[in-house]
Parts: C-alpha cells; structure tokens; sequence
C-alpha cells in the first residue's frame, strides 16, 4: 500500500476507473501550461526538490575558519484538493447506470489545474515559484476594441524577436480573452482566426491566467518539474459519503524570462508589480 | 530511415507519436548493435579487436540508456512503469506486489506532458 491509501476504499474497479476517466477528461481540457512549456519528471512522490546549480554563502557550523555554502533548491509543492462521493452514487454505477454524478471529481480536477497553472503562469511566492507573466521583461497593455488584439500580438511578437527569442511562438488565452475573441469578428473572419494566423506554435484556452501571454516554444525557457503527476487517494468514509482527493507535487523554474510578453489588462498593468528578476539564464 | 515502418499515415499519427516512434526505432537499433557487438567480441580472436569492439558496444549501451530516458520524459505510463521495476530489488514479478500498487499506475491519472 502506498501514500494514497486507494485500497482502503469502498471503491470498485468500475469506480475507480469512472473516477480516473473523468478527473483525466477534465485535466487535460484545462491544464495549459503543460501545453507549453518543458515539462521534467513525474520524479515520484519521494522527489522533494529542484537542484538549482547555485549556493549562498552561510553561516559556519562553528567559529573557525571554514567556508560554508548553502545550495540552492526549488521545493516541491503538494497541491491537494479533497473531494467527495456519495456511496449511493458508486452503487449506482456499479448497476451500470450511466448518468454518475461526477461534478465533485470534474470541480476538484478543474481546481487543481488551475492552482497549477496559477502557479506557472503568475508565480506562487510561498513555494519559490517565479510566474512567467509577474517576471516577463517586457509587457503589452490590452486596450481599445477587440478587433486591435492583432496588432497587440503583433506588438509582443515584435517585442520579443528584439529581445533575441525565436520561435515556434504559442499564445495562451485566459477565458476573458478567449470569450472576446470568439464573440466578435473583423473582416468577416472571427477575430480569434487572425490571432491564430499570426502564432505558429499552438493556441491554448487557459482558465488558470490572466490576460493573455505570447511565448516562445523553442524550449529550455519554462521548465514544469512533477514529483508525483496528478492522482487520486482515499481520505475515508462513512455509510452516506467517499472522501476522496486529487493531488500532485510540482514546482516550476523560469529560467528565461524574457521569452515570454504577457498581454495585461489595464487593471492589472496599474497594479504595482515586483521589478522583473534578473534572468540567470540565456538571452 | 524509421519512417520506414510507420503502419499509420503520418498525417494522422501526429508530431509527439512520431517522436516517440523514433526514439524507440532508434533504441532498437541501438541494442540490436549491442547484440551483434556481444556476439563479435565473444568470436574475436585478437585480444586488442576485442577490446576496440568492446568499447564501442559500451558506447551503444550509453546511447540506448540515454534514449530510454528521453521515452521516459515523453510517455507517463512507461515512466510509471519504469519508477516500479528499474532499479528494483527481489524477484521481478513481485516487485510490483511489494509496492502495494492496486493499480498498475499506482494512483496516477499519467497526465504528463501536455504538449504536441
């Protein structure tokens, strides 16, 4: 038996494999960041950190003339969101019938993905993480009508051509974004199919940002690394209820921060922002 | 060439399986030269040919060690697999009943890398 303590379940194979399919179903429409960026591992559940290559100079163990460095790490975070089942609902499905109430398992997949996007998209302070659009070199401020977002992806494209990032470029859309886009058409085309005209890497729908981004795919710009990929375990039960979680453990390194223009709503734009941190790694 | 023997077109497999497709031709290719290596080394009469064979092959098993690691990278269920039995200790086939797995992913929904 293993951390997940899956065979303490009330669970059938059926159940189990109704749970999996609709947690999988709902992960892979709203993760967008592993649509885009390197992705390392799953390293396991024992995997706790991300060696960084650098060290910090420290305090010695005692008064003498040692020289002692601490090494820098990413640790990894667990992400967990419970959720529960009803008992009469898993029977049900073991009677064969078709209609199971999934919404739990749909609702605590899609929060995850999101808190996992979040983390990658505008940075999660508590677990050392560094979010592309918070640290970008350079940002685009979305103004105007919808039908100006070409010129706007244009302008982000531009902007980091100039910083010496190349392609293949892709664009992740936050639901707002995304929402505009499809509603509303220029020339006769929907507005979202002169966008897709300009990127030759994919076009993401991604819940978890904010605004939009405009990132180069070339690689070994975002690194994604999961200990353990997203799974299920038990909590416990009782005669009415399953408690159940969904979980994972992850960090993300930015390791080229100019490769990414973030398209930031005004709102936003006037927030105060952190300086961009110096980038440790290529131009 | 390993396009050589796709089974499906090209258009329908996709980028990320076609990919996949060459690091696993090439891993074949890679312990098919291991195989013909050992077999040449063990016939080899010279002791300095032996050697000169010998380090090539090795070079080969470094090459498909680094191949099997780009397929880990890239398939989440192989890697699952790979996390129960690589590395293991104990008869290979109750590996996976020590690890107490009800499942053959132990737990994980293998989402892996969305890209492609």
């Amino acid at each position: 038996m293993d951390h997940l303590f899956r065979e303490l379940a009330p669970i059938s194979e059926a159940g189990w494999q109704e749970i999996e399919k609709e947690a999988k179903r709902t992960l892979k429409t709203t993760l967008a960041a592993r649509k885009l960026v390197d992705f390392v591992g799953p390293l396991g559940w024992q995997a706790s950190a991300v060696g960084l290559g650098r060290s910090k100079v420290a305090e010695p163990p005692s008064r003498s003339s040692v020289e002692t460095q601490l090494r820098e790490v990413l640790p990894l975070v667990e992400l967990r969101v419970p959720f529960e089942l009803r008992r009469a609902e898993l029977n049900a499905l073991d009677r064969g019938a078709k209609d199971f109430d999934n919404d739990a398992i749909i609702d605590a997949a899609r929060e995850i993905a999101i808190a996992e996007d979040q983390a990658v998209f505008h940075g999660y302070p508590a677990g050392g993480i560094r979010g592309i659009c918070e640290h970008a070199a350079a940002s685009v401020t979305i103004g105007g009508a919808t039908a100006d977002y070409p010129s706007l992806v244009t302008n982000a494209l531009n902007r980091l051509r100039e910083a010496g990032v190349g392609g293949p470029f892709a664009i992740a859309l936050s639901e707002r974004c995304y929402t505009e886009l499809t509603g509303s058409t220029e020339e006769g085309y929907p507005v979202l199919q002169h966008v897709r005209r300009l990127i030759d890497g994919p076009l993401v729908w991604a819940p978890g940002l904010d605004g939009a981004v405009v990132l180069s795919m070339r690689g070994e710009d975002f690194e994604l690394t999961v200990g353990q990929d997203f799974s299920i375990g038990y909590l416990d039960h009782d005669a009415e209820l399953v408690r159940l979680y969904i979980e994972e453990s992850f960090t993300f390194w930015l390791l080229s921060p100019q490769a990414a223009v973030p398209l930031v709503f005004p709102e936003a734009a006037a927030q105060d922002r952190s300086p961009p941190h110096q980038s440790n790694h290529r131009a | 060439m390993a396009g050589e023997t796709l089974h499906e077109e090209r258009d329908v497999i996709g980028p990320e399986v076609l990919d996949r497709h060459r690091a696993m031709s090439t891993i074949m290719e890679e312990l098919e030269a291991i195989d013909w290596y050992d077999q040449r080394i063990k016939a080899a009469t010279n002791p300095e040919l032996q050697a000169v064979l010998a380090h090539n092959r090795n070079e080969e098993k470094e090459h498909a060690s680094m191949l099997l690691e780009w397929l880990r990278r890239n398939d989440a269920e192989f890697a699952s697999h790979l996390r129960t039995y690589v590395f293991s200790q104990g008869p290979i086939r109750e590996v996976k009943t020590a690890a107490g797995g009800v499942a053959t992913t132990g737990g994980s929904l293998s989402i892996g890398s969305l890209k492609g």
